[in-house]
């Protein structure tokens, strides 16, 4: 008799600790349905609150893009990328409270034949997110990566700013930018290029070639990443957008933080993982969902039904060691489980090492192919002219150390 | 529990390559003697639905990390994760955070 009584005080307890402790800490009367950070239990409700106000406070705070202007949105069909379109949406919904004002864009880059898909694998992955983009009702474009091959050489070069000085006020910049603006306002695009994927075969060929003949995982995710980041830029320059948008989240951006520094790009920290990128001059790339870590996308998109499509890329069903990415990645995940806060002391650090970049450069030339400005480490090289440009010749290049290993593998 | 154990979905986010390519799965344990939690269930999940690389959705007794587990739309960290008992008609979700951004 005393035992079975002891056995269910003891269960009591338990069951009285679950549910006090399952109040959510901001409206203190719902039940707590997500623990964020350590401790911070939010109810459905006061989740999106906090999840909507967090993306316009981003953007408002950094006050960087103007009223009417064009912002080409970067998107994958990850989770990520995919909240971010689905906040935009909201935001620009005629009963938001503090509506966006700007005019958005989609791109979608389809990097199948650099994983060596089959072109009706690529197809069914763009149909399924073209009625994705078609229901936003926003202007998209939708690239295959084989296009990196018609790109300019002028895309390596760093195009001058169309504004003014940097440290005028906001509002004189949107003056300014109205202004300059009227008389050259184009009327949105409102059918995507294509209906379907425009590709030559013999490009995919030739970009099957190349990542084919590179040697490590590593290595193919950087070139990845750089030709992306090219056809990314080329197409908001083409298309009449001043800013292009990512959707890195938080937990990503402290994983690319550490293994940019093992892959030898300490110096370009600032640039790759801040809020606002300025090296290509007349785009600016901003990270406005760079405050939300993977686990509060992932559920935000869970509970509010925001759609994404699950597309494989080089590093799927890799082992931890595939990569230093992947390595990287793996170490950080773990942390996290059992130090909640890893990921945010990381990310912060971009704060500080943004503010010593600024001073630096101005007086350093840049790198050829990640257009990054550094010094000193920089190394002049004689080689043949880089894919992106298909030039033949022997030129002289400026590569910074990362980049240079990245060459050599090719 | 006497009686098996139907939940009423189980879905996998993010990772259905592991399963088959197969996302929302119908589930209904087998009865056993105890209440099925949640560390018999991953090795349910394992044994029978996971059709390859066990080590990208399971680490020793718990998931991966950066795999989310819903239950009932609740993070699983708020009703005791592993220790939690299924009840019927449960609705599990597992969503990988470690891919796509």
């Amino acid at each position: 008799m005393c035992q079975v009584d002891e056995d269910y005080n003891g269960q009591l307890d338990r069951d009285e600790v679950l549910s006090f402790s399952k109040k959510c800490v901001k409206c203190k009367e719902a039940t707590a349905v997500l623990v964020i950070r350590a401790g911070d239990m939010f109810c459905s409700g006061c989740f999106k609150e906090y999840f909507v106000h967090k993306f316009r406070a981003m953007l408002g705070k950094n006050r960087i893009i103007f009223p009417g202007e064009r912002v080409l949105l970067a998107v994958s069909g990850g989770p990520s990328s995919c909240s971010m379109l689905n906040q935009v949406q909201e935001g620009l919904s005629q009963n938001a409270h503090k509506k966006l004002r700007f005019i958005p864009g989609i791109v979608y880059i389809d990097e199948g034949g650099a994983l060596g898909l089959s072109v009706e694998e690529r197809q069914r992955t763009v149909d399924e997110l073209q009625s994705m983009f078609k229901a936003t009702g926003f202007p998209y474009h939708i690239l295959p990566l084989e296009e990196v091959f018609d790109l300019p050489s002028s895309v390596l070069e760093e195009s001058s700013p169309s504004s003014e000085q940097p440290d005028i006020t906001y509002k004189a910049a949107v003056d300014h930018f109205i202004q300059t603006n009227r008389n050259c306002y184009l009327s949105p695009e409102k059918q995507a290029d294509l209906t379907g994927l425009n590709i030559q075969e013999s490009h995919t060929h030739s970009l099957q070639q190349i990542f084919g003949s590179i040697k490590t995982l590593t290595a193919k995710e950087d070139l990845l990443q750089t030709l992306r980041q090219h056809l990314l830029v080329h197409t908001a320059r083409s298309k009449g957008y001043s800013k292009l948008m990512l959707g890195d989240n938080c937990t990503r951006l402290a994983v690319k933080l550490l293994a940019s520094i093992s892959l030898g790009r300490g110096a370009q920290l600032a640039i790759d993982t801040g809020f606002s990128d300025l090296r290509y001059g007349d785009i600016i790339t901003v990270r406005p969902m760079r405050d939300y870590s993977a686990k509060e996308v992932s559920f935000y998109n869970h509970m509010y039904n925001v759609p994404s499509v699950f597309i494989p890329t080089l590093d799927t069903k890799t082992t931890d060691k595939a990569s230093v990415l992947r390595l990287t990645e793996s170490f950080v995940t773990k942390l996290q489980a059992h130090f909640p806060s890893t990921v945010s002391t990381i990310y912060r650090l971009v704060g500080i090492i943004n503010l010593l970049y600024m001073y630096i450069c101005e007086w350093f030339s840049m790198f050829i192919v990640c257009v990054c400005v550094g010094g000193g480490l920089g190394l002049v090289v004689y080689k043949q002219g880089g894919i992106v440009c298909g030039q033949k010749s022997l030129e002289k290049h400026l590569y910074c150390y990362s980049c240079l290993r990245l060459t050599s593998f090719l | 529990m006497e009686s098996p154990l139907p939940l009423q979905s189980l879905r996998v986010g993010g990772a259905e390559l592991l399963f088959d390519g197969v996302k929302e799965h119908q589930v209904t344990l087998p009865s056993q003697s105890e209440p099925w939690d949640m560390k018999q269930l991953l090795v349910w999940i394992q044994r029978n639905l996971l059709k390859e690389r066990p080590e990208l959705f399971v680490q020793g007794d718990s998931v991966r990390p950066g795999i989310l587990v819903l239950i009932n739309d609740a993070d699983w960290e708020l009703m005791g994760e592993l220790e939690y008992q299924l009840q019927d008609q449960d609705n599990v979700v597992f969503i990988s955070t470690l891919h796509g951004g």
